[in-house]
């Protein structure tokens, strides 16, 4: 072997120690699949188009921060660590998921259990408000005229609705009319 | 068989009372359900319908922290109250902008024409990744003060619609000129130079 060609193969071989480093790193990058971006990028939203969730959005704005979640991912970042990212830096309004303080605490949560409660009460006072008007009533109203006399219905129990002030001023006025 | 009805009057006259109590914590329920939606929907309405800032109103106050390399004053950090006294011309811009490559040298030319007369440009990258910023104002060549819209608290602020959208603002911190769209030399020229005779 000749002096010029033990020269030629280290230099040859150091070349590709040199070159090993950006090999590595390219190799990363490669490994990280759309699928995986788009895993992480579904639960973020577009900032320029609203309501549009980042993986299917068309827009170079979109494009880029795709490109940076593949960066921050190659780079060993979890999921969590790219979305907390990105809420730091362009604010929680991104974030599909957003933390459960303030104004997103009162309009996702507080509402609507508000909403169903005030719906639930709405709801039992208006089957109080047809039970109180309905035939039940009116017969039990009716009734109340023979209320010594033998009943030929059966008639639902008056204290069914006690407490029901529509019904106990129906039946107050009934008693009025009567004494008339 | 036969039933005989009790009328109410045969009831005695505290059950009455005792009875109607959860009617009343209901309806109490009801009404304060009632008023903190109402008091809800008030508060989400108002903050729907926050303005942008205007041409005449105050320019509302906000925060920076400059790109490195790309501060104000020798500061990393700063806000528009600071720059009070300096006539400011607030640009939002973005690297993925197209129409944003037309304005960017304009506003380069501006700034080195009227940086020593009192004049700040600043740009605020609006929904930008930072090495696509970077890269931008380097293929450009500025060297006026950049900031990345952190949080995007300062669009949101002056409500942009879009980029590029830029905001004149006087030496007293009000808003002169609101530019939706790219500005460019002739504008800059005809407006920067009559707020600083102000």
């Amino acid at each position: 072997m000749t002096p010029r060609y033990r020269l030629v193969r280290w230099l040859v071989l150091a070349l590709l120690l040199a070159l090993l480093p950006s090999v590595a790193l390219a190799q990363d990058d490669s490994t990280i699949t759309d699928d995986e971006v788009n895993e992480v990028a579904k639960d973020l939203y577009c900032p320029v188009c609203e309501s549009t969730p980042l993986d299917v959005c068309p827009t170079q704005a979109c494009a880029d921060w795709r490109e940076l979640i593949r960066t921050k991912l190659a780079a060993g970042e979890t999921r969590q660590d790219v979305l907390d990212y990105f809420a730091r830096q362009y604010g929680d309004g991104v974030l599909a998921d957003p933390p459960r303080h303030g104004a997103s605490l009162i309009v996702l949560w507080v509402l609507p259990v508000l909403l169903v409660l005030l719906g639930g009460l709405l709801f039992v006072r208006l089957l109080r408000g047809m039970r109180a008007t309905g035939p039940a009533a009116t017969v039990a109203g009716m009734t109340d005229t023979v209320a010594t006399g033998p009943a030929t219905v059966a008639p639902p129990r008056v204290d069914e609705h006690r407490g029901d002030e529509s019904l106990d001023d129906y039946i107050a006025r009934v008693e009025r009319e009567l004494k008339e | 068989m036969t039933e005989t009805i009790p009328t109410p009057t045969t009831q005695p006259a505290a059950e009455p009372a005792k009875t109607r109590r959860p009617l009343r914590l209901s309806i109490v329920l009801l009404w304060v359900g009632v008023l903190t939606l109402i008091a809800l929907l008030g508060w989400g309405l108002l903050n729907s319908t926050a303005e942008r800032p205007e041409v005449g109103q105050q320019a509302p106050d906000f925060d920076v922290e400059f790109f490195d390399g790309y501060g104000w004053d020798g500061r990393t950090t700063a806000n528009l109250a600071d720059m009070r006294g300096n006539v400011v011309v607030l640009n939002f811009w973005a690297s993925w902008c197209v129409e944003c490559r037309d304005e960017t040298p304009m506003l380069e030319s501006a700034w080195q024409r009227y940086a020593d007369q009192g004049v700040v440009v600043l740009g605020v990258a609006y929904a930008d990744v930072e090495p696509n910023s970077l890269a931008y104002m380097k293929e450009f060549g500025v060297s006026f003060p950049h900031a990345p819209d952190l949080g995007t608290d300062i669009s949101q602020t002056y409500e942009i619609t879009g980029v590029p959208e830029t905001f004149i603002i006087d030496k007293e911190g009000v808003i002169r000129h609101v530019q939706i769209g790219a500005v460019n030399t002739a504008m800059l020229d005809q407006i920067i130079p009559g707020l600083l005779a102000q």
